[in-house]
């Protein structure tokens, strides 16, 4: 239908393919619904290597999962529209086959979902998950692939794993079950994992172990990693690069040195401002970013965070009229904003700093 | 049940089964009181006397004495309890029956004598059982298949001409007594046509299973078709749930093939009411289809209980309903188990 149709044409335009590991290159996930299309991710692209973690932050319906189970494929075709390019070592995702990506996920590509109680079976054990996501692309025996289960709910620190292995989700505790949710993605050993809010719906204390453990482990597989919070804190702890989303778009894309130490743009800036964080002092309050995501149906035109920003009226009113454009700036860093470097800048002291003075 | 074994103490598998049954055999007793009220205490309190309930056992041209003796031979003036315990009795050890003329001899398990027939209820109840069974078994494999099928089906293709068409066809089918889509059916197909048997015989499977099925495939479809639909339905909307759900995306992102994404992940999931559902009704379908079996002249429970009431013979009734009772009670304690071994979550509470 147009689904493959445009995602036809759209190879078709021939581009070479990606040196880098895993490639996303103007990628559009586009919902043609009733009340009209929802445009979840608008041309979002970004290079990422082994070994490497990409944070991809933002609030929710900022088109975070979205990007996620594109690369992965799990959208339906029937009703999402898919267009841009997915280089994943050096094949074209996009344009492939349905069956030639089913191949690849779970293998190449895994994910570790955010709520592992309902993101697993209930009706399976532990252990017969885990064996079934190794069988798909191992041919061995049940006996073997039961070793390995054991093996990996070993390695992700879950105890006596030759017992916990024929245990239900419902059996384990939160952060257990997040930890097997790991193991069932590490079990192929995939080059590419992407974790959708890992430690979103766990408790504090747990939530620490299993970035720990998630650091560790892509040490030990040497895998690329793209973490998507809307939690600056994990970022903070993990990623190398970040990806900041708002309503679909980057809207800023640097190392998390340039993010956290010269963020550039008023969204992050809020973001940031909006972090708890122990070395404030506590008078100080949290500043929230006003008003609330947009309908990604009715998209504000211009920059789509106009209507929540506090510069709109230093840009002559390009803020509401027109996209502003990616921009590149010393370093990998890229912004998406009509204020100019030296406009940020002043801002940034005048406005953001205090409020986010370290120490 | 390995499975149970495995991951619960086989001890506490033990207690839950024993103590299920235990309500079972609990149930069957409470059941037994309220039929043997029905038959026996409701007219009491209705105002009928011995002499009344009586009445039914002699000929018609009986005067007052001979009722009254007859009430007297058949314990009617005795005390509730007694009667009752003389009843549940004969059903453990036998029972002599007089019947004026003579005394007949009912074997256990007695569930009654047929004055009317001067036979016990018991052997024909064990005559009738085969056909209502291989009626209600044929139909519930059938409608269990097709109507699972088309309700994975319509909910994999939600809004597409298949599914539009499927749910027009089972609301039908929900809808359409069987008195009429029976007649109808049998009219085309083994009168017009001359496809399928006209009905009114039962080969048993053991003699010849060809023509058992050939005998039995008109009322099989007829009454699956009825069932199927309701199937359809409820499978369709357990699937639109399941597959939406976020294990069904774990399972996609593990790169397992569609069919096994929708068979091992979704089926699986939405398949628990319809386990239930199904336990229920072949359970009830055992006491007798009275309708199928009255359209298709089948020599079944349900026929058999229709004539009995139509002849007013009590005790037959009364033997129908006990067994129907006890079918339901054990389908209700098979699905109880049965969802245990479905959904490990039972296990643990």
């Amino acid at each position: 239908m147009t689904a493959s149709h445009v995602a036809v044409t759209e190879v078709s335009r021939g581009t070479a393919p990606s040196p880098s590991f895993l490639e996303l290159r103007d990628l559009r996930i586009h919902f043609p619904t009733d009340d009209g299309l929802v445009r979840a991710v608008d041309s979002v692209s970004f290079q990422l290597e082994r070994g490497r973690t990409l944070g991809i932050v933002g609030e929710s319906g900022s088109g975070k999962s979205v990007t996620s189970l594109g690369i992965l494929g799990l959208h339906n075709r029937r009703n999402a529209n898919v267009s841009g390019e997915i280089w994943l070592d050096g094949q074209e995702l996009v344009g492939a086959s349905p069956e030639q990506v089913r191949s690849l996920r779970g293998k190449k590509m895994a994910m570790i979902f955010q709520d592992p109680l309902s993101a697993m079976h209930p009706y399976y054990t532990v252990g017969n998950q885990i064996i079934e996501a190794y069988r798909v692309h191992n041919s061995v025996s049940k006996a073997v692939a039961r070793r390995h289960a054991i093996d990996m709910l070993g390695r992700v620190g879950i105890p006596n794993p030759d017992k916990r292995v024929d245990d239900y989700p419902h059996q384990f505790s939160g952060g257990m079950r997040q930890r097997a949710m790991i193991a069932m993605a590490l079990s192929c050993d995939p080059e590419l994992l992407i974790a959708d809010e890992p430690t979103t719906a766990l408790d504090v204390t747990v939530q620490a172990q299993i970035l720990d453990l998630m650091r560790d482990l892509q040490e030990d597989f040497n895998s690329a990693l793209i973490i998507i919070t809307h939690d600056l804190g994990v970022v903070a702890e993990l990623a190398d690069d970040i990806l900041v989303m708002y309503a679909g778009r980057a809207v800023e894309y640097g190392s998390a040195t340039a993010i956290f130490e010269q963020p550039q743009h008023p969204y992050t800036w809020g973001l940031l401002g909006s972090m708890p964080r122990i070395d404030r002092t506590r008078t100080e309050r949290l500043v929230p970013i006003k008003g609330t995501p947009p309908s990604l149906i009715n998209v504000p035109p211009g920059c789509a965070f106009h209507p929540r920003c506090r510069y709109t009226d230093r840009t002559n009113g390009a803020c509401d009229t027109v996209v502003p454009e990616l921009v590149a700036l010393p370093g990998t860093h890229l912004t998406r904003c009509h204020l100019t470097a030296a406009q940020r800048s002043e801002a940034f002291d005048a406005d953001v700093r205090p409020s986010l003075e370290l120490r | 049940m390995a499975q149970v074994g495995r991951s619960a103490k086989p001890n506490d598998v033990t207690t839950y089964l024993i103590r299920r049954v235990a309500q079972a055999i609990l149930m069957l007793v409470i059941v037994s009181m309220v039929t043997f009220s029905i038959f026996f205490v409701v007219p009491r309190l209705a105002g009928g006397s011995a002499e009344n309930l009586a009445a039914r056992y002699v000929g018609r041209t009986a005067g007052e004495e001979q009722i009254a003796q007859a009430a007297e031979r058949l314990g009617f003036n005795d005390p509730l309890p007694v009667q009752y315990g003389r009843w549940v009795k004969a059903i453990v050890v036998g029972a002599e029956y007089d019947y004026g003329p003579g005394v007949e001899h009912c074997p256990a398990p007695c569930f009654g004598y047929s004055f009317l027939a001067q036979t016990p209820v018991w052997p024909d109840l064990v005559d009738r059982l085969p056909v209502t069974a291989s009626l209600a078994v044929g139909a519930a494999i059938i409608w269990l298949l097709g109507g699972v099928s088309v309700g994975v089906i319509s909910a994999l293709r939600r809004g597409s001409f298949f599914d539009r068409a499927a749910m027009g066809v089972a609301l039908s089918g929900v809808s359409l007594p069987i008195f009429f889509t029976g007649l109808l059916t049998l009219y085309l197909f083994s009168y017009t046509l001359r496809w399928t048997s006209p009905g009114a015989s039962f080969t048993p499977f053991t003699a010849n299973p060809a023509k058992w099925a050939y005998d039995l495939l008109l009322p099989w479809v007829t009454l699956a078709f009825l069932f199927a639909a309701a199937y359809a339905r409820l499978t369709r909307a357990g699937m639109l749930e399941t597959m939406g759900e976020d294990y069904v995306r774990t399972a996609r992102a593990k790169g397992l093939p569609e069919r096994v994404v929708v068979t091992k992940h979704g089926l699986r999931a939405a398949l628990t009411p319809i386990v239930t559902i199904f336990g229920l009704d072949v359970g009830l379908l055992l006491g007798g289809a009275v309708l199928t079996e009255t359209v298709y002249s089948l020599p079944g429970l349900g026929k058999y209980a229709i004539d009995a009431i139509g002849s007013n013979d009590l005790p037959r009734v009364m033997g129908v309903t006990m067994l129907a009772a006890f079918f339901v009670v054990i389908a209700n304690l098979i699905v109880d188990l049965l969802y245990a071994v479905v959904d490990p979550r039972v296990r643990l509470n």
